[in-house]
């Protein structure tokens, strides 16, 4: 991978219609549009790693613990989680972030880890779902999941568990209708919606009754 | 030990009981191991390269700058793709290899057919490197003009007269349908349009193919079907059966396109043995539109002759849809009109178009779910033309004896479905008349639909080891899709063997295993728990066989016959006082463990066998049809303003047979319904005209129901159990929980507006448009 994904805004034009010219002239674009950002990001990277071409060390830091991935920096957390972490409780579903599958908390918000770079992760907390249960005893979230049956064939879980512990705290849970709008990231193709509300909606309750 | 028949749910047993799901520990915390999450040494991505035109020909391809590429091991086409034994491109290889529905493996040629079609596989050390190397094939192809469906301008519709795949789609005609419609007092013709549907389960098709010796390969695949998968795979192979395993573990949801063996799955396990080193492939959300098929596009007609008190007279049905190159493939829709509804005259017929697409394949209840938008959106029509209530007119139809053949049902509660489903929804309210009744500004409309499904003929195998310390192991090669196989499963086999859940342990979804059907066709719960029933009850034979020997035992000399199992003990029907725990027994004998198997069948046949087995002089078969039943009651807001469709309230009624677990099931039968909202309101896979491509194949642009569109949803079981279908008494349900839900929703929508919208998706614009009516 070359490095041009953080290059300045540049007049490089396509010269043999290859994908590595239309990698280059995205690079540019994006770097344009979302400039401030990326610089910052630029800026926080090198704090971690001195170049992000090709393969380089990462640190990420995964349900408390730091560890050292090697992998190009167009590797997106999901799959460094997946393929290189071996956390493969973080799905992916779509790859495009339409489906909510691989749901994580970074910094306890929580996002899709298919439309983020590993190595823009450093340095942040990153929770998953194997990072959720206390030693042997689960989230509460998880156990109303169980309960509830909120889940058939377990796929969109970890993304639907994820999302609705973060739903609770943002307080987007206090009503049905609210969370159901707030849960809507979340595809479940088994059709577990009620169930999911119904767990979601419980652990509000508690957490509202403390 | 007497001989069993059938199970007799024992007191204070688990089956039947809404018991959590089994492996719902290792999904709410991430340790469920999915197809392509076997983290194995050495491991290489493969990635897909497909064609940017749906007809010609490749004229050049050339892997050059792919394999310049940092990592790539190998670019893999049709003029380097290691040939397989046998390929389901001719008729003879497409039977030999009977798992693999479409009768094409790409890379075997040049030639296009549709488009997305696999035309290079790239294998590198990584995904990313995999990805970008197939994005740098260079591919140059001669382009012919495509034919996009059955509608196109340059289609050619036939008759398939009886040469379908699968389903043969011949003509069926049951009395004199021409006269008897001629001669009924009312008629209703109306067409429904439907486009092509895809399943998108969450978990994108999945494989890694690891070799383990050069003749000798493990394919951890999603499939709904292990053993069928492993068999093709052999047959394409040219290898043993033995020596191709398959494994799932977990599947991240089917409904029905895992269901076969697909391209993708061979060109994994193809490009593994080439590279010499395990090959992951995932396909990505977009090819799943274009890789494990899809519900066809289709337009059904449905004519139905009816006397002025609604009484069914003639049902016809004619649907046309979109089929393959290679394949004559249609869902046979007209089928569940010849036994829903009492009707002495009755014809089904289809007619298909090649067009430039893969071969479609079943999607939830092929055939029964958009039939059934035929015979229950027409019905609604005809109760609207009768100004009869749409429940009243079901009930008039109500047919006692199957119309089609005229045998006994081998159990119906549909009209207990019927009583209930409208107690709860409290249907007697609705106002006859559409389009008036409103929630402020909100038109509110009321639907039901009638459900139905086959108990389809199956059989499989089981073998349950018992150790003396009192635990279990039960192994099937079932897959477990999300519909609770692994927890329905352990229910009964605790149950048999009078042990709690915890002591047993339910293997599934290896081939290795005991061969159990495909999880499809709702068989998967009735023919496993029959299975595991069957060997449990093999287990206690054996242990009977040993204690009448056994002179230390208290039943030692008796007659096996006198011998029944309460709980985990042997006990002597004459003189309850003697019993043994099987602990007991297995320890005195000096063994570990005993092992029983069970072979049951389900469905047609499942009866001969037990007449056989009793041996009872006069007995005789009577053939019965077996069918699962429901209803589905749906409410619906519609904005009058914007055409906007919102399902408020749900209510399901089914009839299974036996319900194992009333928590799995509900679930099944709420994603079912959930589904079938998804087909009616928003479901839809287009295609551009002039390419034949599709425009929309990922899930921002293919929209599948989302949390925001599901209401609170109510479902409850006819209790019951059907002892003609299988030792269990299991109807099934993943298949009846869809049909019809189509239908409640359009009835619905109906009766909010007054508006019939016969083409789906009912979006907005159909609802506000005038080509409704």
């Amino acid at each position: 991978m070359d490095n041009n994904f953080f290059d300045k805004p540049s007049s490089n034009q396509p010269s043999d219609g290859s994908r590595r010219s239309f990698m280059k002239q995205a690079g540019g674009i994006v770097g344009l549009a979302m400039a401030p950002p990326f610089v910052a990001q630029a800026e926080r990277l090198t704090a971690f790693s001195k170049t992000v071409a090709g393969v380089s060390p990462m640190q990420l830091k995964v349900n408390g613990t730091v560890r050292t991935i090697q992998a190009e920096p167009r590797v997106t957390l999901l799959d460094a989680l997946r393929e290189h972490l071996h956390l493969t409780g973080t799905k992916k579903g779509c790859d495009h972030g339409q489906c909510g599958a691989c749901t994580v908390h970074v910094n306890g918000r929580r996002i899709v880890s298919c439309l983020t770079l590993a190595i823009m992760n450093q340095g942040k907390e990153i929770t998953t779902i194997e990072g959720l249960a206390r030693g042997s005893e689960l989230h509460p979230l998880q156990e109303a999941f169980i309960k509830h049956d909120a889940f058939q064939c377990g796929y969109c879980t970890s993304g639907q568990i994820m999302s609705g512990v973060a739903c609770v705290q943002e307080g987007h849970a206090t009503t049905d209708n609210q969370c159901r709008e707030w849960m809507s990231g979340n595809i479940c193709r088994c059709g577990a919606y009620p169930n999911i509300l119904a767990a979601v909606r419980e652990v509000a309750g508690q957490q509202a009754k403390g | 030990m007497t001989d069993f028949s059938a199970f007799e749910p024992s007191k204070g047993g688990v089956v039947g009981q809404p018991v959590n799901r089994v492996d719902g520990h290792a999904k709410v915390t991430g340790q469920a191991q999915y197809a392509a999450e076997y983290a194995l040494p050495n491991l290489t991505y493969a990635a897909l390269k497909t064609s940017s035109i749906a007809k010609g020909r490749i004229k050049s391809i050339d892997p050059a700058a792919a394999l310049r590429e940092p990592g790539v091991l190998a670019v893999f086409t049709h003029e380097n793709l290691p040939k397989m034994a046998q390929t389901p491109n001719t008729l003879a290889g497409k039977y030999a290899i009977y798992g693999m529905h479409m009768a094409f493996m790409p890379l075997t040629g040049n030639e296009i057919f549709y488009s997305a079609q696999p035309v290079a596989v790239v294998v590198a050390d990584t995904f990313e490197r995999a990805t970008q190397a197939a994005a740098l094939v260079q591919v140059t192809y001669e382009q012919a003009r495509p034919v996009a469906s059955y509608q196109s301008a340059n289609a050619e519709v036939f008759d398939p007269n009886g040469q379908g795949y699968v389903f043969d789609l011949k003509k069926v005609v049951r009395g004199n349908p021409q006269a008897s419609l001629a001669a009924s007092a009312v008629q209703v013709k109306a067409t429904y349009v439907h486009p092509i549907n895809h399943h998108n389960p969450m978990e994108p098709g999945a494989t890694i193919a690891h070799w383990e010796a050069p003749d000798r390969v493990t394919v951890y695949d999603s499939t709904q079907a292990v053993a069928m998968s492993q068999s093709s795979l052999a047959t394409i192979l040219g290898l043993p059966q033995e020596q191709v395993r398959v494994v799932t573990k977990f599947i991240g949801g089917g409904f029905g396109c895992k269901f076969n063996l697909w391209p993708h799955t061979v060109l994994a396990t193809l490009a593994a043995k080439a590279v010499g080193r395990p090959v992951k492939l995932v396909l990505t959300r977009q090819q799943m539109f274009t890789s494990l098929g899809h519900r066809e596009d289709q337009e059904q007609t449905i004519t139905l002759g009816a006397t002025k008190e609604g009484k069914l007279t003639t049902l016809i049905h004619e649907k046309t849809s979109t089929t393959s190159p290679w394949d004559i493939f249609a869902e046979p829709n007209g089928a569940i009109l010849n036994w829903l509804y009492a009707c002495p005259n009755y014809q089904s017929s289809h007619r298909v178009a090649r067009a430039n697409v893969m071969t479609s394949t079943y999607m939830r209840a092929p055939g029964e779910s958009p039939g059934s938008v035929a015979i229950e959106c027409g019905l609604d029509e005809l109760a609207a033309k009768l100004n009869l209530d749409p429940l009243e007119i079901r009930l008039r139809n109500y047919a006692n004896l199957d119309p089609g053949t005229g045998q006994p049902w081998s159990s119906k509660g549909l009209k207990e479905c019927y009583a209930r489903g409208a107690e709860l929804f409290g249907w007697g309210k609705r106002n006859l008349q559409p389009g008036v009744t409103r929630d402020g500004r909100l038109l509110v409309g009321w639907g039901m639909a009638t459900a139905s499904y086959p108990v389809r003929p199956a059989q499989g195998r089981a073998r349950v080891r018992l150790y003396a310390d009192g635990h279990a192991l039960v192994q099937t090669s079932a897959t477990d899709l999300g519909t609770g196989t692994y927890t329905v499963i352990t229910q009964v086999a605790a149950d048999a063997l009078g042990l709690p859940m915890a002591n047993v342990r339910f293997e599934l979804g290896d081939s290795t295993l005991p061969t159990a059907p495909a999880s499809g066709s709702s068989v998967a719960a009735a023919t496993v728990s029959s299975s595991v029933y069957l060997a449990i009850q093999d287990v206690w034979q054996r242990l009977t066989a040993l204690a009448v020997r056994d002179s230390q035992s208290p039943l030692f000399k008796a007659l096996p016959a006198d011998v029944v199992r309460e709980q985990d003990q042997l006990v002597l029907r004459t003189n309850p006082s003697k019993r043994e725990k099987f602990s007991a027994l297995l320890q005195r004998q000096g063994l570990a463990d005993i092992e029983g198997v069970g072979n049951s069948k389900s469905g047609e046949g499942y009866e001969a066998d037990q007449i056989a087995f009793d041996n009872k002089p006069g007995t005789k078969q009577t053939k019965r049809s077996m069918y699962s039943f429901g209803v589905h009651f749906c409410e619906v807001k519609v904005d009058p303003d914007l055409g906007t469709v919102h399902v408020t309230r749900w209510v399901s009624v089914m009839d299974g047979g036996r319900i194992l677990n009333t928590k799995t099931a509900r679930s099944q039968i709420i994603g079912g319904s959930i589904m079938g909202i998804g087909a009616a309101l928003m479901e839809g896979t287009n295609r551009d005209e002039q390419y034949a491509r599709y425009t929309n194949a990922d899930l921002a642009g293919y929209h599948v129901p989302i949390n925001a569109d599901i209401p609170d949803m109510q479902v409850e079981f006819i209790d019951g159990h059907d002892p003609y279908v299988n030792a269990m008494g299991v109807k099934g349900i993943g298949e009846v929980a869809m049909v019809g839900t189509v239908a409640a929703v359009a009835n619905a929508v109906y009766h909010a507006t007054g508006k019939r919208v016969r083409s789906f998706p009912i979006v907005p614009s159909k609802v506000l448009g005038s080509d409704a009516v």
